[in-house]
């Protein structure tokens, strides 16, 4: 069974900034995913992305307490320990790889942690499923940009 | 391609200028075996120490010098004043001075050596992505400049977010592009030279508790050091304590000077702090009452406390311009998008690593494209494009804010060269097409004088094009009409006069 895959389409979700610079993403559901994938599973996926990074950005007793100990100690406890922020990116790149090998995955697609874009979007790429990899390329992709 | 036999002339052109002038790390063909870093392949104007753990600016003489100035202020004080005072008063003195020292240094370098929040540019699929947006948004596809803003509603005010042309994204609210740095930098304070950095999102804080302690230890040493001459002049006699102690008199000085300057800067500092706005936004104005009634800061928290809270205590972002990593050489990329006008901005943005000079010569190939495509085209809806040739000067009527979006979304033109750093003869050519623009418009008075003194903008932020978009449209519509009264022969001929001017303009 021969599948090879080859990039067709990426989407990019932008950022919200209704609520101001925190960040956020706008839950819209694009029209070009909508022969692919259900529109909760997406909002969910958004959502808890959303929820992700408000926790990391809230600023409330215990990020006081972390910034208040950090220059206390000129900052040398982040050789040992690491931010809450860098603590909820790890967590975040755990739920992403999820996502991608539960749901997305199976419908062709792929998201992209946005951390690897600058925090500016999230970019989901749309992957056709080619039959044979004999077959021409259309209107999709630069040569050797398969995708395995 | 529809476009023909010129435009593959033009792409072997093309090709040609950009393997001569890119380094061989910045093509994205060439496989190169050895791994390298992603701070190698930095499109940014910074400098990075220590295989990529350090980051500054451009131009660090000035951080040289305040770091020169501390020590030797500080050497002198712990080598001349402090045993005295230790003696003769505590020897707690030396303690503090010796911690507020410390601390001072240490706030310096995390400033100066940080990230202030630099914003990686888009890729190349996003950037194709949103001109297809702008360009859907617009409804045609035409050569009208597209809108480089876009309005949000951030609690409550309305807020213009712009598109920034170097990096190829809407730039969020309150960051704005370096243009020393070449960078967008999140919640933009300033670039401070003495610190030789951007101060933004992730150093603010550093950079406020580096002036805070600077101020308390000019303080502390001015305040000791007279202290010290009284003391001898007490027992030996004016004249003789400053011989005695002749560092004293240069301790005192720099000191004198240092304070009324850190010192107002710390309280600037401390009420943008308390108000929750940066730099920038103090001196544009921009949430003042003075602008309208209902103009107020959408980020303030409420209360001075809470506001203070967020700003140094508040959680630090990492880095996202991952400067440790390594460049992965096989990302898949989509196929630019078969509309002539943005393959060549995604082609551009391949080579946005390009030095100004280089940019420049670019751009002006791009002007020259994008000019005679029409005219392959031959669109007979479409205002006249001519292009005007910087030789003679003539103004030449049509849509030579073509340049200014459009086909040439990277085109540099539109921002300023900032004038430290760029060789001379990309910045007369630059600048030589700018006058023509404001010339060529006849009734754009008004943005003349910002178009012709772009070159010598103060390097702060790039003022981004909308201002002169703005006016691009308005008069793209009242050269239609001019352009009803060309004979198509003529224009022809004019077209490439034109072309041939600016082919030889772009040779150089």
């Amino acid at each position: 069974m021969r599948h090879s895959a080859s990039l067709a389409n990426k989407v990019f979700i932008q950022r919200d900034y209704s609520e101001g610079t925190t960040c956020k993403f706008q839950t819209k559901f694009p029209s070009e995913l909508e022969s692919r994938i259900e529109r909760t599973l997406f909002e969910d996926t958004v959502k808890t992305l959303n929820n992700y990074y408000a926790e990391a950005e809230k600023i409330g007793g215990q990020s006081y307490l972390e910034g208040c100990l950090a220059c206390a100690t000129a900052y040398l406890i982040f050789l040992c320990m690491e931010t809450r922020y860098e603590k909820v990116l790890k967590k975040i790149a755990k739920y992403i790889q999820e996502q991608n090998e539960k749901i997305y995955a199976p419908r062709g697609l792929l998201i992209t942690d946005p951390i690897e874009r600058g925090m500016r979007v999230i970019e989901i790429s749309i992957y056709e499923d080619r039959g044979s990899s004999g077959s021409s390329s259309g209107s999709s992709s630069v040569s050797g940009s398969t995708a395995r | 391609m529809h476009l023909g036999v010129s435009e593959s002339m033009r792409e072997c052109e093309y090709s040609q200028i950009s393997t001569r002038s890119s380094t061989p790390m910045e093509t994205p063909y060439k496989k190169k075996t050895p791994k390298k870093r992603k701070w190698e392949a930095f499109p940014g104007r910074n400098k990075f120490y220590c295989d990529g753990r350090i980051m500054m600016a451009k131009q660090t003489g000035v951080f040289y010098l305040t770091l020169v100035l501390i020590l030797v202020t500080c050497g002198l004080f712990f080598t001349f004043d402090c045993p005295y005072l230790a003696q003769h008063l505590t020897p707690i003195i030396p303690v503090i001075g010796g911690v507020l020292f410390l601390f001072v240094l240490g706030t310096l370098l995390r400033t100066s050596f940080s990230d202030p929040g630099v914003l990686p540019r888009a890729t190349s699929d996003e950037a194709a992505d949103l001109e297809r947006q702008i360009d859907v948004a617009n409804g045609s596809t035409g050569y009208r400049p597209p809108p480089r803003t876009k309005e949000v509603v951030i609690n409550g005010q309305t807020v213009k977010l712009k598109y920034c042309f170097t990096c190829k994204i809407f730039r969020p609210p309150r960051a704005s592009h370096c243009s020393l740095c070449d960078n967008c930098v999140e919640r933009f304070d300033h670039h401070c030279p003495w610190v030789g950095n951007c101060v933004g999102r992730r150093n603010y804080r550093f950079f406020y508790m580096f002036i805070l302690s600077l101020s308390f230890l000019t303080i502390f040493i001015f305040a000791f050091v007279i202290t010290h001459i009284i003391l001898r002049s007490h027992r030996n006699g004016f004249l003789s304590a400053l011989k005695d102690s002749p560092a004293s008199v240069l301790e005192v000085v720099v000191c004198f000077f240092s304070v009324w300057s850190i010192v107002g800067l710390s309280g600037f500092h401390t009420y943008l702090i308390s108000s929750n706005q940066t730099t920038n936004e103090d001196i544009k104005g921009s949430w003042s009452s003075k602008r309208g009634k209902d103009n107020y800061n959408p980020y303030s928290h409420g209360n001075i406390f809470t506001n203070c809270c967020a700003a140094l205590c508040g959680p630090l972002p990492p880095s996202l311009i991952d400067r440790r990593g390594f460049v992965q050489s096989d990302t898949p990329q989509l196929a630019p998008p078969t509309n002539g006008i943005t393959m060549y901005g995604a082609t551009q943005s391949q080579q946005s690593h390009m030095c100004d000079q280089d940019q420049c010569i670019q751009s002006t190939k791009f002007v020259l494209q994008a000019a005679a495509t029409p005219l392959l085209q031959q669109q007979s809806s479409e205002p006249v494009i001519l292009t005007a040739s910087p030789e003679n000067g003539v103004p030449l009527p049509g849509r030579t804010s073509l340049t200014l979006g459009g086909p040439c979304t990277s085109l540099p033109l539109g921002q300023p060269t900032p004038p430290t750093s760029t060789p001379s003869l990309s910045c007369h050519e630059a600048t030589d097409m700018l006058p023509i623009h404001g010339h060529a418009h006849n009734h754009s008075h008004p943005l003349q004088e910002p178009v012709a003194h772009h070159h010598f903008l103060t390097p702060e932020e790039v003022p981004s094009p909308p201002g002169m978009l703005h006016c691009g449209s308005p008069l793209g519509h009242s050269h239609t009409v001019q352009a009803g009264f060309y004979n198509p022969a003529s224009q022809d001929s004019l077209h490439e006069d034109s072309v041939r001017g600016l082919v030889k303009l772009s040779s150089v």
